[in-house]
């Protein structure tokens, strides 16, 4: 169903260009992601670098969207699903600026183990990058065709993840516990798991945001525990 | 950064001995939306009419200071008034269409000014209306009366006639506020994009409306000019306490 346009061109565009500005976002971080990762696995501290130093773009654009989104809550007073779109960017924005600042991190780690002997070849990291990258993708494809079952997908695939991180810190420990000289490794891998296992969870904030935006429901939250009866 | 327009210089003036407004200085750009926003009796409406000499037809009124509009003080003794009045438009809240036909209401400046020839009026017309974005509703009905159209029609009528004389800067007195919703939509998507060929200057007590269509604004009260700035800055972080106070609906 094609949505009525605003009878103001000007504001239409202005929502336009924040979801447009989103996308923009979006695909930064997904490449930010997929060079830390190929810094890694190529042992690459020039790429590494680039993704640390691009992370101010990111930042920058982060800013710009936020003002973006304060100018049309102030100017425009957006009700119903315009409020819930504008504050839906705004969230949405939050968690990819933070994606941003996990995939540096990730490049981070991948500086200091380029500096020690390789400790295994990686396989789940990869996997783990790989997925997080599409549940970022699928997460913005949600919000751009405001799809609550593709939303409902991403949060699905954040179990896969959280799997294989647990499956890593399992393996590392066996490598712990082997020799102490892996330690170090180890443990700096492990950040680098529990990086892109935080991205995805990023990635299900977007999709549960969609989920809010398109239907009014907060779906963000499930109980912590059962309630006494 | 546009030219500015109208300059206005330490204006004061008084109904009798009631000083209503306070020395007022404003520098308002060219093809841009200023809005004038303050409660009921701050000076607002008092001050638009003096862009335009309205006050003159009021009596006991006196001015000091001084309004220039392109480096020419409208308050010199040499000024033609009625040329003013051409060059400076003014559309009222309530709509006051003349009874007569539509072609007849958006002619009557032309004619006045000496356009007799039916070619000539039937473009002038024509082109009013479109500017005025009514030209659709209203080209099968051209010899009714004005009055038998609705409330934003005959705004927007409004609007064309004062097109139709040309002006350089359109005053607007709450042109909406007698308005449905829908109507004010369209109204305000017309001066988005009237403001491309006009200086437009809205006094507005509705301040969403204010945020919503103009580049600068205007906070009065109690007849002095509290705050100036931007609309953006005015309505996220402005200057004046007072002003944020007034906006964020903390009328004390």
């Amino acid at each position: 169903m094609v949505e009525k346009r605003h009878t103001s061109t000007h504001y239409e565009r202005e929502l336009r260009d924040v979801k447009e500005s989103l996308l923009y976002l979006g695909a930064l971080v997904e490449k930010a992601i997929e060079l830390a990762v190929k810094a890694l696995l190529d042992r690459d501290t020039e790429i590494a670098r680039k993704v640390i130093c691009d992370d101010n773009t990111i930042d920058q654009l982060d800013v710009e969207i936020e003002e973006k989104c304060i100018r049309i809550l102030a100017l425009r007073q957006p009700t119903a699903r315009d409020l819930r779109y504008i504050t839906t960017a705004i969230k949405i924005n939050g968690h990819l600026e933070r994606i941003g600042d996990m995939a540096a991190n990730i490049a981070e780690k991948a500086i200091i183990l380029s500096g020690e002997p390789p400790m295994k070849p990686y396989i789940d990291i990869p996997r783990m990058a790989e997925i997080a990258r599409a549940m970022i993708k699928e997460s913005l494809d949600a919000l751009v065709n405001e799809d609550t079952n593709l939303a409902q997908k991403v949060r699905v695939e954040d179990e896969t993840i959280d799997n294989l991180n647990e499956q890593v810190f399992r393996e590392l420990l066996t490598f712990m516990l082997e020799d102490p000289k892996n330690i170090h490794r180890s443990l700096i891998i492990m950040q680098i798991s529990k990086s892109l296992e935080r991205i995805s969870d990023h990635a299900v904030g977007i999709a549960d945001m969609v989920v809010y935006m398109v239907t009014g429901k907060s779906v963000r939250h499930a109980p912590a525990c059962e309630s006494q009866e | 950064m546009n030219d500015i327009k109208v300059k206005v210089k330490d204006l004061s003036l008084r109904y009798g001995t009631n000083l209503a407004l306070k020395g007022i200085s404003m520098d308002i750009p060219e093809k841009m939306v200023t809005a004038f926003i303050g409660p009921s009796g701050c000076g607002k409406s008092t001050f638009l009419r003096t862009l335009n000499r309205m006050n003159d037809l009021i009596d006991n009124v006196s001015i000091e200071g001084e309004v220039f509009i392109d480096n020419t003080n409208i308050y010199d003794k040499n000024i033609d008034v009625v040329n003013l009045r051409k060059k400076v438009g003014m559309i009222f809240q309530k709509s006051n269409p003349f009874a007569k036909s539509v072609y007849d209401n958006i002619a009557f400046g032309p004619r006045i000014n000496g356009i007799s020839n039916k070619s000539n009026l039937d473009e002038i017309v024509e082109r009013s209306l479109q500017q005025a974005a009514i030209w659709d509703e209203v080209k099968d009905r051209l010899f009714h009366s004005a009055l038998s159209l609705s409330g934003g029609q005959q705004q927007r009528i409004c609007i064309a006639r004062s097109l139709a004389v040309n002006p350089e800067i359109i005053l607007m007195d709450e042109p909406a506020s007698a308005l449905d919703p829908i109507s004010t939509a369209k109204i305000e998507e017309l001066i988005d994009e009237l403001k491309k060929k006009y200086t437009i200057i809205i006094v507005t007590h509705n301040m969403q409306q204010a945020a919503r269509i103009s580049s600068k604004t205007g906070f009065f009260y109690l007849g002095k000019l509290i705050e100036y700035n931007a609309t953006e800055k005015i309505f996220t972080n402005p200057d004046v306490k007072q002003t944020e106070d007034y906006i964020t609906g903390r009328f004390g």
